[in-house]
């Protein structure tokens, strides 16, 4: 029962559930994983990491930003049996820092590597898109109500 | 043309006699002021002209006479140029308070440079024919004051004078370079004027090219004769930021600055690795991504506002809905997610004070509120405050965003009309509307589009509690109306009227008048409106104050800086947010006004000043809300003058009871008989429209916008979390046959 009509150079179409269950034959074109134009995700093709991924919010900018990049550097890359526990002078002197700015590092959650860290979490960010269906649009914008 | 060969034959001899003449005497006449017309006359008789010898004579008179006043004037010209230079000088430092110390300082300037006014003398000067008629002109102005028509002639006479005037400069170079300082200001300082200087000055400057700095001293006395300078010191003031004391301060600087230079105040930094302009949002997500590739990195944020870096959309939105009656004071807002956050980026201890940050062992983000950067030395690599501070810098960004336009007729209205309206844009100015809108009785929003809309919504939901009148009006057909496909727009504009405003469609202001305490709003077609405030929402003028200094192109067609598709204006500067008017890969040049956009091209910016070199390539989105029922999401180029297709979720019976009658005109038939006529049915609607557009309830849907029936624009419509979908689409850029098909991606059924 879905219709269609034609208002000037507007096109109007009502369609029904129904009319919508039947999968898209629209052709997308592949995406290339290694684009060097796309924005990518926390972890880069080669490996390292995306220290500019919104996904960290600014906690590889802010004041502990270097202690914070070191720690994660460290589990990242680090071998062991128990991933990052060779880690933990890095960690420690990670937490030592964002005491002093407990403003900015709320004391709730210490030891996460991607945290949701203090201020700005939200509006501020646009979605990474190498995982366009996993991260719900939660960082671009407060519209849905 | 055998006439004409006759005729000409009879003429050649005189013609290339006195062709002759002049040329002989143009040169002779230039070297000695033409006192050799005895050596003229002996030549010009050898080459035996036709014609008597009386003719002769009267000829060798006027011409004589000719060179020598062309001579006489070209002489008193140069000299007197200086003259009236230097008077001109006295006259600009003379305006502003500090009048007499620098006068002073240019008394000075002016006794040492009549030293040299002597050696001008020996100056060559190339008479031409078009200067012959000035000297009558010129003679009796030279001694007045520099009055305008003064100046015309000295800008045409410069255009020939290219030699003497390269040559006085040189002469004194240290004379003019304590006054060279301070006249960059004026001339930089108004915008308005830009566009005419650049026509009357180009060819003057263009004529001394060789001459670098010191030929500006010339520049503002060319200038003048396009505006008066006291327009200047008048304009720069309501182009000062709302920092009133900013304004006095860059008034006073040009003339404080070749006396006593005032020392820079000690928490600006001389020197920044990376400087940023503007303090914004654009600004604050390029420091974060310099600061997240470059480690160590030391950023300075330059703002005129007097706040740290913040968002503004919840200045139209959230904080109007919020519950909490303290959120006014501390700005702080619930998210769509539950969580409260304030509207600053990062708390103040973010940020490392501008007095630490080249000291600060890891680098960090430093914020120099209040200040204005005036002018910009793109060779030198530096810029200068409006407090006369100057900055160095490696990269630069400039992120100044703009200031909202207002309606000319508001403006010519006077006082008691500006004091009552608001154009809407900074912290303070929520704050003000907030309070006002607890005040009044009445207020009237002047502008249809997103900022417009969404505070008539804001205060449409007061305006029930709070016994206040809202009314919106604006020339479109409905809310959006640039933005919204027609049947959309008017679907819109009754959702905003339904919040409590009170829409005037298809309005054109004429005038604004103050009567009774109030202001009176006359329309073009007659219609009146009381109102006690407004709010003009027309638009948003981007800030390009800093191109005529730097050398940036600004562009015409849209506004704000011209940069390529890396958001580059030059080698180490880049522009981002809403000031940038870029090149994107897939959609043609243009400028985006919006938040997310200011984060993306921010964040893009900042990769760039650290050796990404990547293009514009993640397209940006915006949102709006207009009340608790329509929220939308778009994407790309979202102009209503594109052929547009929608596609929305047909509500069916179980919803609304408004989709049952509408399903009445199809009747509730049975499923295979429905199918069976749903081919006839589409073409039967195309020919006859279905009945009044508001039985149609545009739920959710889809709308693309095409431009050559590829897809360059989406509106998410009441369906969120979709987004991502919607940037693939664009950033595909095919031409997709069946949009219902595309639609299907979307899954606009599901919530």
């Amino acid at each position: 029962m879905s219709y269609c009509k034609q208002e000037g150079k507007d096109r109007i179409i009502f369609v029904t559930k129904e009319d919508h269950e039947a999968p898209s034959n629209a052709e997308l074109i592949e995406d290339d994983p290694n684009d060097p134009y796309e924005d990518q995700g926390l972890i880069l093709p080669n490996g390292d990491i995306n220290w500019n991924c919104p996904c960290l919010g600014g906690m590889a900018s802010g004041p502990c930003g270097q202690q914070f990049k070191d720690a994660f550097s460290c589990f990242h890359y680090s071998k062991e049996e128990v991933k990052g526990s060779d880690c933990v002078e890095n960690f420690r002197s990670m937490q030592e820092c964002m005491q002093k700015y407990p403003e900015l590092y709320p004391q709730d959650d210490d030891n996460d590597s991607a945290p949701s860290g203090g201020a700005d979490t939200a509006p501020t960010d646009s979605v990474p898109t190498s995982s366009p269906d996993s991260t719900p649009a939660t960082t671009e914008n407060p519209a849905a109500s | 043309m055998f006439r004409c060969k006759t005729v000409w034959n009879k003429l050649a001899p005189l013609a290339r006699a006195s062709s002759t003449l002049c040329l002989q005497n143009a040169r002779k006449s230039a070297l000695r002021h033409g006192r050799r017309l005895e050596m003229v006359q002996k030549a010009q008789m050898s080459s035996g002209p036709a014609g008597g010898g009386g003719e002769n004579t009267l000829y060798y008179v006027l011409i004589g006479a000719t060179c020598l006043g062309t001579g006489v004037y070209a002489y008193r010209t140069v000299s007197g140029d200086k003259e009236r230079y230097n008077e001109r000088m006295i006259e600009i430092a003379s305006r502003p308070k500090q009048g007499p110390q620098a006068a002073e300082a240019l008394a000075e300037v002016v006794a040492e440079s009549k030293e040299d006014a002597a050696p001008l003398e020996s100056i060559p000067e190339p008479s031409s024919e078009p200067v012959k008629s000035e000297p009558v002109a010129e003679e009796p102005t030279l001694t007045e004051p520099p009055a305008e028509e003064v100046l015309v002639t000295e800008a045409d006479v410069e255009s020939t004078e290219s030699e003497p005037v390269a040559e006085v400069p040189v002469t004194e170079p240290n004379v003019e370079e304590p006054v060279e300082a301070s006249i960059p200001e004026p001339t930089v300082e108004s915008p308005l004027r830009e566009p005419v200087v650049e026509a009357s000055v180009t060819e003057p400057v263009a004529e001394a090219p060789a001459v670098t700095q010191n030929d500006e001293p010339l520049a503002p006395v060319v200038e003048s004769e396009t505006e008066p300078t006291p327009v200047i010191i008048a304009e720069h003031v309501p182009e000062a930021s709302s920092v009133s004391e900013i304004a006095a301060d860059s008034k006073a600087a040009p003339a404080a600055e070749p006396i006593e230079p005032t020392a820079a105040p000690s928490d600006v930094p001389e020197h920044a690795p990376y400087l940023l302009i503007g303090g914004g949002t654009a600004s604050f997500a390029a420091a974060r991504s310099i600061r997240a590739r470059d480690p160590g990195a030391r950023v300075l944020i330059v703002t005129e506002e007097s706040d740290l870096p913040y968002m503004r959309p919840p200045l139209s939105k959230e904080l109007w809905f919020s519950d909490d009656p303290k959120a006014v004071e501390t700005l702080h807002f619930k998210q769509w997610n539950g969580k409260e956050r304030s509207i600053y980026f990062q708390p103040p201890s973010f940020y490392v004070s501008p007095a630490d940050l080249a000291k600060v062992e890891n680098g960090g983000v430093a914020v120099l509120t209040g200040r204005k950067v005036v002018h910009m030395d793109v060779r030198g690599n530096k810029v200068k405050l409006s407090d006369g501070a100057e900055i160095s810098y490696e990269k630069c960004l400039i992120a100044t965003g703009g200031v909202p336009r207002n309606l000319q007729v508001i403006e010519r209205a006077g006082e008691e009309v500006m004091k009552r309206t608001t154009l809407f844009r900074k912290i303070e100015d929520f704050r003000s509307l907030e309070k006002i809108s607890g005040e009044v009785k009445s207020i009237t929003i002047i502008g249809g589009g997103f900022l417009g809309s969404e505070l008539a919504c804001a205060l449409g939901r007061r305006s029930t509690d709070a016994g206040l009148k809202v009314v919106q009006m604006f020339p479109e057909k409905g809310n959006m109306g640039k933005v919204l496909p027609e049947y959309l727009s008017n679907w819109t504009t009754e959702k905003v009227r339904k919040e409590g405003v009170s829409v005037i469609t298809e309005a054109v202001v004429k005038n604004v008048t103050y009567k009774n305490d109030g202001l009176e709003i006359k329309l073009k077609d007659g219609r009146l409106f009381k109102t006690d405030h407004i709010v003009a929402a027309v638009g948003l003028e981007p800030s390009v104050e800093l191109a005529k200094s730097a050398g940036l192109e600004v562009d015409s067609d849209f506004g704000g800086y011209r940069v390529n598709s890396e958001l580059q204006a030059c080698s180490n500067i880049w522009v981002a947010g809403d000031a940038a008017c870029f090149y994107d890969i897939k959609l043609g040049r243009r400028r985006v006004e919006h938040h997310d956009h200011a984060v993306v091209s921010g964040r893009l910016a900042g990769e760039n000043m650290t050796g990404a070199s990547k293009p514009y390539w993640h397209q940006s989105m915006f949102w709006s809300d207009l009340g608790p029922d329509v929220g939308y999401e778009a994407i790309g180029i979202v102009d209503s003058s594109l052929p547009t297709v929608g596609v929305f979720a047909k509500a069916t019976a179980k919803d609304t009871p408004k989709a049952a009658t509408e399903l009445s005109g199809t009747g509730i038939r049975s499923e295979s008989e429905t199918e069976a006529v749903a081919g006839t049915l589409k073409s039967e609607t195309t020919a006859t429209p279905p009945p009044t557009q508001q039985k149609e309830d545009y739920g959710k849907g889809v709308i693309f916008y095409l431009r050559d029936q590829v897809v360059v624009g989406i509106v998410l419509w009441n369906v969120f979390n979709r987004m991502p979908i919607a940037r693939k689409i664009i950033k595909d850029g095919e031409q997709h046959g069946d949009l219902n098909e595309v639609a299907k991606l979307f899954n606009i059924h599901e919530d």
